[in-house]
């Protein structure tokens, strides 16, 4: 279809969260904002086949996504550098104890196999249903079910069982989640 | 039936082993969220809003093709149709 006004807000009200998915992927905030514009770019160049009506956030982060690994295969090993750019994005740092747990988080969700990260960062934080997070990775619905539930153990084994001695004060672990009771 | 039992223990659904699971479980998806908000509050930075404003406006895209655009234009790739 067309680039209809309403179109185009659309794809501007999707963008914060392109680059919150963005960035969950690459953990690097530049390279999430590159990968975010060539959507863009890919989107607003295709949007002839687009159809009116259908899912337009899902049909952004599939091409976001696509784009993130087909360029993550050229690029591979940039992840050393992710936590502190990926700090940097954010507005306000949290405070010291809950800096250190979320890098923590952060660095275990880097530690998943691509596939799981992506589809619980898609269910999980997009807050896409498991049949649009199929479609946008191009899979079936039961792989997208067991690779989040994989995603979830795996990450609930790093953070919670391997170091488990890291998370005593509960104080710092509800500084973190706390906020929408 | 024995084997129905050990397989089942081997893929023991996440979330289903109890409290401290879920807790865990609700825990990890908290963590996700605060993560994910967080950028999600910054909002659109200028840069995506001008560029989808300027490419809004085809006419004016096509004639300015500005120099100072950081070597990815629209066309330079033709990996698009995936």
């Amino acid at each position: 279809m067309p680039l209809t006004d309403s179109l185009r807000d659309d794809i501007l009200a999707a963008v914060p969260s392109l680059r919150a998915f963005a960035i969950s992927l690459s953990g690097n905030g530049d390279r999430a904002d590159d990968l975010v514009q060539e959507t863009l770019l890919r989107a607003l160049a295709n949007i002839d086949s687009f159809q009116p009506g259908s899912n337009l956030p899902a049909w952004l982060f599939t091409i976001l996504r696509n784009l993130f690994r087909s360029d993550y295969r050229k690029r591979r090993r940039e992840v050393e550098d992710a936590e502190g750019n990926y700090a940097k994005t954010l507005k306000t740092q949290p405070a010291q104890g809950a800096h250190l747990e979320f890098e923590e988080f952060r660095t275990a969700l880097d530690k998943l196999p691509q596939d799981q990260r992506e589809a619980l960062i898609l269910v999980g934080a997009s807050g896409f249903s498991y049949e649009d997070a199929a479609t946008i990775c191009g899979c079936a619905v039961g792989t997208i079910k067991s690779r989040v539930n994989r995603a979830r153990s795996k990450l609930a084994a790093l953070l919670y069982v391997e170091g488990a001695e890291d998370f005593g004060p509960d104080e710092t672990v509800r500084a973190v989640i706390g906020g929408n009771g | 039936m024995k084997d129905v039992k050990s397989q089942a223990s081997k893929n023991a659904p996440p979330g289903r082993q109890g409290g401290l699971n879920a807790e865990i479980q609700s825990r990890i998806g908290h963590q996700l969220r605060a993560m994910y908000d967080d950028v999600v509050r910054q909002g659109v930075p200028e840069r995506f809003a001008e560029l989808i404003r300027k490419l809004d406006a085809p006419t004016a895209a096509h004639q300015v093709g500005s120099p100072e655009e950081s070597g990815g234009g629209a066309n330079d790739q033709e990996n698009g149709r995936d």
